[in-house]
């Protein structure tokens, strides 16, 4: 029985295709296919502006090459920019009215949205290649107040908060991706919190990538008004395929005075054969704005998959006591490379930040931890606290540890420690010699290893993100 | 610059009789640092420190040709009193003196390489500039077995002679099997403004054990860099110890390959700075073999607008498996004006191994202040005691007793 599960698994467990037509803008990336996007969505003008104005600044950027992992070189002209299934012309009004394709697909991605709005009571708002397909549990959420819907949705009905938020914490003018996405990003979710309101679910996105030579650009907006709280899930999954494709979101978040924020990850993309043939390019930037007093934002995230992970999601700290917390797991097998870790930047006064990562590597994998901490000359009577251990489980893999440490403030503390070893023979007898397998010996280190981080996850992620540490490292012991 | 360099460059070749290849080869690094200027910002070693801006700010154009036809007057005042020793003097980066007075004259091989050229490459363009403009380097050959019997201070100072220059220098070293070397480098400089580029080579070969000081502590106007390349052979031993104190900018560079089995390297080093001084200590220990150990340990108190950086990296390669590396950074900011700046830095391609980093940087402890000040001290002495017990620590590492007094007396350090 065992061995079966384990066979089972041991393959991309998500790697089907829908076969669902899909509706696609040109190949290549111009001031046409922008205004095609902006108009396929029925886009105001001030909308459009937004995208060219990026899109004239991402003219003039280079794209970055001082990452550690390389990747051979990105044709931003043969890449789609838009695909959304056809089926979504005549928007469904409820989930019933949905393309049953779809569902089934979701169902094999152990989304059932169904069974999910009646039992686990979470909101999911599912990304389907560019396009938002469905926000389950919408009436309960208006009763509160909040707004939960796909940012295209929120551009029509919402402007007003739109305009203000979107590119605040990431403007137009950032960086290469980061500004490729303001020009041509096609869906995403879009979430409100109104002020004093105490989210009474997880929300939760699910993305997928269907459609080969497709690029997903995906832009999600948090805002949490004063004193109140969300938690946000997201999950990544792609189908198998032997070209890599890029995926490059931009996520704001932006909470004001009292309100937090926590935001996990659990990202499965496709992480390419056991050669190293295919995968996602998972180029993501994740910023965080703790803009009020005493906010706080958390960051969760269990990266597992993608050929190339390189993100850093971050927090600004700048208003007065705001607290920022990042913890990660990052795993990766075979010839999988990630270059992750976070930003601190303190602005304000008596702001904390911690930062626990975890990364394990295995295979012919090459992990790398890069992170900043920046404590400002204003930062007064600010902490941080960095922990970052990594685990090798092979000697034909890499673990690296890269910080920036900038402390500028005199009252201000900065502790930052790493390590990096491989299981100890030690542990792994003793729990061999209590009756356990090779096997379940390093499964139950590693899990000890990541339990600090898992243990920030909500409950049903938690048991996910456990399955997916297992997976992951599926036949990389001996 | 570049009429500058190209015409200071002409007087220097005159001025050496070298053979027309070797001409060439130096007109090579010549124009290879024209092409790429000082470093700057954007190169990721130089992150914390521009050295371009500082050299704009602080001197302005430089010069890079030195007469060397005529001879200093040596001023024995800045001689080490009390500590018996070897000597070589630079003044003005012309070598005034070799002394080994105290060794055995068969054992000690000093080798003219002035009519050679002998290349540096550290992908830093000062290596470039230092490979063209050098006009006289030595080799300084310790022979097998032989362990020197007292310490060799080389004294690097200049006079106001100089002004606005680039200064050159080389030395290489090798110990032979089973030789050891303790060197003091001392920094002595009544001129200003001036920058120096220093270019150390060890070449390590069995059992050699190398302990290296360099002393930065007296004030001065001038920009300083110095880079030292170790090699090490199996069961090889190099010890560096860094006081940066004195110079406006002084930058550090420790590179470090462990090419041998049972090969270890310590680098430990104090920032004590205050007066807007901007000092930077960047190591790179390479563990290229199995079972090699190395050990880092870097403390800094700023003051009054000083700046301090430390980039530590630690490379592991496949091959080396049982390595032992450790990294720890502490620095103390003592008022609001201070920045400490740390890129702490772990690269591992073996799994069987042991690295840690470790980096703090904060106030001093206000708890441990007002202990002190229950058991009847004031502030100002809870504070040096606290002070001068934080970089005792840094200072018990130096193996060498004698070294170790003399440093402690220097920079009142008390036990």
């Amino acid at each position: 029985m065992r061995e079966k599960e384990i066979e089972k698994l041991k393959d991309y467990k998500y790697g089907f295709s829908t076969d669902i037509e899909n509706i696609k803008a040109p190949k290549g990336l111009n001031e046409d296919v922008i205004k095609f996007i902006s108009n396929i969505k029925k886009e105001p003008e001030w909308m459009l502006n937004f995208r060219l104005k990026a899109f004239e600044r991402f003219k003039q950027l280079k794209e970055p090459n001082w990452q550690k992992p390389k990747y051979p070189k990105i044709d931003y002209q043969d890449l789609y920019y838009y695909s959304a299934p056809k089926s979504m012309d005549d928007k469904p009004k409820s989930l019933d009215e949905l393309d049953p394709k779809l569902l089934e697909t979701y169902k094999k991605l152990g989304i059932p949205l169904q069974e999910q709005k009646r039992l686990n009571g979470i909101a999911v708002d599912a990304v389907f290649d560019s396009v938002s397909v469905a926000t389950t549990f919408r009436e309960e959420l208006t009763k509160h107040g909040i707004i939960f819907c796909p940012i295209s949705e929120a551009i029509q009905n919402h402007p007003e908060l739109v305009k203000k938020y979107l590119g605040s914490v990431i403007p137009t003018t950032d960086h290469f991706f980061a500004t490729l996405n303001s020009a041509v990003f096609t869906d995403g979710s879009f979430a409100y919190i109104p002020e004093g309101v105490r989210c009474p679910m997880e929300l939760s996105t699910y993305f997928r990538i269907n459609a080969s030579n497709t690029g997903q650009f995906e832009r999600t907006l948090i805002i949490a008004d004063k004193g109140s709280y969300v938690s946000y899930l997201e999950g990544c999954t792609a189908p198998m395929r032997d070209e890599n494709q890029l995926h490059a979101a931009n996520v704001e978040l932006i909470a004001l005075d009292d309100a937090e924020i926590k935001y996990s990850t659990v990202q499965n993309w496709y992480p390419g054969d056991k050669d190293g043939k295919g995968g996602i390019y998972n180029f993501v930037t994740k910023r965080g704005l703790c803009k009020g007093k005493n906010s706080k934002i958390s960051w969760t995230q269990v990266e597992t998959g993608s050929a190339i992970t390189w993100k850093y999601p971050s927090c600004i700290l700048r208003g007065d006591n705001s607290v920022g917390e990042f913890y990660s797991i990052a795993i990766t097998n075979n010839h999988q490379k990630a270059d992750t870790g976070t930003k601190m930047i303190h602005l304000g006064k008596n702001t904390k930040s911690k930062i626990i990562s975890k990364g394990i590597s295995a295979g012919f994998s090459d992990m790398t931890y890069r992170g900043l901490v920046d404590i400002s000359s204003k930062a007064n009577n600010s902490n941080n606290y960095t922990q970052c251990d990594s685990l090798l489980m092979s000697n034909k893999c890499g673990a690296h540890t890269v910080p920036y440490i900038k402390n500028k403030n005199s009252e201000s503390n900065i502790a930052h420690e790493a390590t990096t070893s491989k299981i100890s023979e030690e542990q792994l007898h003793y729990c061999q010699q209590r009756g356990l397998s090779a096997e379940e010996a390093v499964g139950l280190i590693v899990n000890g290893f990541c339990k600090e981080v898992l243990q920030q996850l909500p409950m049903e992620f938690a048991v996910e993100a456990q399955k997916l540490v297992g997976i992951s490292l599926e036949g990389s012991v001996g | 610059m570049k009429e500058q360099l190209q015409k200071d460059f002409d007087n220097t070749i005159k001025n050496l009789s070298l053979s027309q290849k070797d001409i060439e080869i130096k007109k090579f690094y010549l124009d290879s640092f024209v092409n790429r200027g000082f470093p700057n910002r954007k190169e990721e070693d130089w992150k914390f420190s521009d050295l371009s801006q500082i050299i704009k700010k602080n001197i302005g154009e430089l010069s890079f040709y030195t007469d060397y036809t005529s001879t200093n007057k040596i001023d024995t005042s800045v001689y080490v009193d009390g500590l018996e020793h070897n000597k070589i003097v630079f003044i003005n980066g012309r070598i005034e003196k070799i002394d080994f007075d105290y060794e055995k004259k068969n054992q000690i091989e000093i080798i003219d390489q002035s009519e050679t050229i002998d290349q540096f490459n550290n992908n830093n363009s000062l290596s470039d500039l230092n490979n063209a403009f050098t006009n006289k380097s030595f080799k300084v050959l310790i022979k097998k077995g032989y362990q020197l019997k007292k310490p060799l201070i080389i004294y690097h100072t200049t006079n106001s002679n100089i002004w606005s220059k680039n200064i050159n220098l080389r030395l290489n070293f090798e110990l032979d099997n089973d030789s050891s070397l303790r060197l003091i480098d001392l920094f002595n400089d009544t001129s200003e403004k001036n920058f120096l580029n220093i270019f150390y080579n060890f070449d390590l070969k069995e059992n050699a054990i190398l302990k290296n000081y360099k002393i930065d502590r007296f004030e001065s106007k001038n920009i300083k860099y110095s880079y030292n390349n170790i090699e090490q052979a199996k069961n090889s031993n190099s010890e560096t110890f860094i006081l940066s104190s004195g110079s406006n900018f002084f930058k550090n560079e420790i590179n470090t390959n462990l090419k041998g089995k049972y090969s270890s390297a310590f680098v430990n080093g104090i920032f004590s700075l205050n007066k807007d001084k901007h000092h930077e200590i960047r190591t790179t220990i390479n563990h290229l073999t199995e079972n090699t150990k190395s050990y880092q340990l870097i403390k800094s108190v700023l003051e009054d607008g000083s700046k301090a950086a430390y980039q530590g990296k630690i490379f592991v390669n496949s091959e080396a498996q049982k390595t032992d590396g450790y990294q720890l950074s502490k620095a103390i900011l003592l008022d609001k004006t201070t920045e400490f700046n740390a890129k702490p830095e772990l690269e591992i391609y073996a799994d069987d191994v042991k690295c840690s980093h470790g980096s703090a940087s904060g106030s001093l402890n206000e708890n441990s202040i007002f202990y002190l000040m229950t058991r009847g001290l004031n502030y100002k002495e809870a504070k040096e005691l606290l002070i001068n017990g934080f970089l005792l620590d840094v200072i018990e590492k130096i193996t060498d007793r004698e070294i170790k007094n003399l440093i402690k007396n220097m920079i009142g350090v008390k036990e």
